[in-house]
């Protein structure tokens, strides 16, 4: 194994069985079961992708809706396991896509901060150093002792963003634009990343939008259908997509 | 990969996500009571006021269920106080996938570490409320009304208390996993508890029941593990004085062993389907 490699995805496919009928009962079951009629429908949603991020490279993945970019995102942060393949991160994973998902709605935002950071794998104690900075960036000084059940969507989002990028991670993983808070907390959120970029954190970003991956990535990746159609600099393959976009 | 090499692999995750092992433990004892009046003191009053109740009933209606077990409060707490681990930890464990479903689809974590969590954190506030026994035995002997003759024996409690974590591990993993695909298993599991609850010698003593002679029925009662888990811990804090009449080496063992089957099929099968929860969740 290349130690420069800070992702290797190895012939990862990725299948869903679909249940067309919708058998949701155990009467249903059984007679569909006892008549053969059980059909499931076998969804692919990543049919053999590999390639390798070296250590400090933003590789941006394209894709139309429904190219399984999720998926490929999920399997990566370790969330689904791959039906086929394998896949292998170095260090710590930052994945920004659903930020405060292990937050407790009856919890603080103090307690909230620390069992956050415990998903990431962080000890309260680095956390406590780390602390006053989260809640100051993330704006909460006032409320950071309410429960998190009363905060609004924007509140959590902030105070997620500041959590997960307090400490800079290995892999940073992007979907889209980062559109957290109002203008003022975009602009800080937009810095920090860019800070974080700019440190030679390797980043996974996924988009339809060709500029913002010419601007962000010096790599890219096409996804279309599950199946990884083009791989190169991010130049050439946003030019590609570019004329599939056009000829769809 | 060798063995010694997936050992290390699972060794260096475990390290990692120990951090929020303590933490989900934390939760799940800080939330237990938030926002209400007494808050952890529920952990003490709610055995002491419930094993009131059946003491109440069991003494004193339907009578005779306190024949030859010493003090029949302590008798009936201790079983109640074992009991009341297994059922609420199984039970926690075994909603424990669902119920952080919205986690599991979204961070990568161990899976093992949420049913762990809900064992570990019952299994603290079972030993706070292991206090109220203190208690109780502290009232009956300094009111001199049928004392509890205490004897250095006592210290023999842990091992009933450490295998019944195990046993409670063992099943609590395989209920989260069996409920993922069957969540009928959340309904059905309310009726084996009321069930166990009877069978489980905690209200009466097995020996004051009526068998038919040839004794089949009494060696199913003792297929139980939880009755030779509750019996041992009985004869360490109630019997220490007659400690090598009450306490059964064989059932020791019988119970161990349960325990440690117990625990190879529930993790066996929880390891197995794990990948697969996401998809059912």
């Amino acid at each position: 194994m290349n130690n420069n490699y800070a992702v290797e995805v190895d012939h990862v496919s990725m299948k869903f069985n679909i249940n067309k009928e919708g058998v949701d009962n155990a009467k249903e079951y059984f007679v569909r079961l006892v008549k053969h009629q059980l059909h499931f429908v076998e969804f692919w949603a990543l049919k053999d992708i590999s390639f390798k991020v070296e250590k400090g490279d933003r590789v941006g993945i394209l894709g139309f809706n429904g190219a399984g970019k999720s998926t490929l995102l999920k399997v990566i942060a370790g969330v689904l396991k791959p039906t086929q393949g394998s896949v292998s991160v170095k260090g710590v994973v930052a994945p920004m896509l659903e930020l405060g998902a292990g937050f407790d709605g009856n919890y603080s935002g103090r307690e909230n901060v620390f069992l956050y950071a415990a998903t990431m794998g962080f000890s309260r104690k680095f956390i406590e150093k780390k602390y006053d900075e989260i809640v100051e960036f993330a704006e909460l000084e006032e409320f950071i002792d309410a429960p998190l059940k009363s905060y609004s969507s924007g509140m959590r989002a902030r105070l997620g963003f500041a959590i997960a990028t307090a400490v800079k991670p290995d892999v940073l993983i992007l979907d889209e634009v980062l559109s957290v808070g109002d203008a003022a907390f975009r602009a800080k959120s937009q810095k920090r990343i860019e800070s974080m970029m700019g440190d030679g954190v390797t980043v996974l970003y996924v988009s339809h939008s060709t500029d913002k991956v010419e601007e962000i990535c010096n790599k890219a990746i096409i996804l279309d259908h599950g199946q990884m159609i083009a791989a190169g600099n991010s130049v050439e393959i946003s030019k590609i997509y570019q004329s599939m976009t056009l000829n769809k | 990969m060798g063995i010694a090499s997936a050992v290390k692999n699972h060794k260096d995750n475990f390290m990692k996500y120990r951090f929020l092992l303590k933490e989900l433990v934390r939760k799940n004892i800080k939330l237990q009571y938030r926002d209400s009046f007494l808050g952890m003191f529920w952990t003490f009053l709610q055995p002491l006021l419930t094993t009131i109740v059946l003491v109440f009933v069991f003494n004193n209606i339907f009578g005779r269920s306190s024949n030859g077990v010493g003090n029949y409060t302590v008798f009936l707490l201790i079983g109640r106080l074992l009991f009341d681990f297994f059922s609420q930890s199984t039970k926690r464990a075994m909603r424990s996938i669902r119920s952080n479903g919205a986690m599991i689809k979204k961070v990568y974590v161990p899976k093992y570490i949420y049913p762990l969590s809900q064992i570990l954190s019952t299994f603290v506030t079972f030993l706070i409320s292991l206090s109220v026994l203190v208690v109780v035995i502290l009232f009956f002997n300094i009111t001199n009304n049928n004392p509890i003759h205490l004897t250095w024996r006592v210290v023999y409690c842990v091992i009933p208390v450490m295998i019944l974590f195990v046993f409670s591990l063992g099943v609590g993993m395989f209920l989260a996993t069996v409920s993922v695909f069957f969540r009928d298993m959340e309904n059905l599991y309310d009726v084996i508890t009321t069930l166990l609850f009877y069978i489980t010698p905690i209200v009466y003593n097995i020996e004051s029941l009526k068998f038919a002679s040839g004794g089949i029925q009494r060696v199913i009662f003792k297929l139980n593990p939880l009755y030779g888990i509750i019996g041992m811990f009985r004869a360490a804090v109630i019997w220490g004085d007659k400690f090598t009449h009450y306490w059964d080496m064989k059932l020791m063992w019988y119970s161990a062993a349960c325990s440690v089957i117990a625990l190879i099929i529930g993790f066996f099968v929880f390891y197995k389907n794990q990948d697969r929860f996401i998809l059912h969740i």
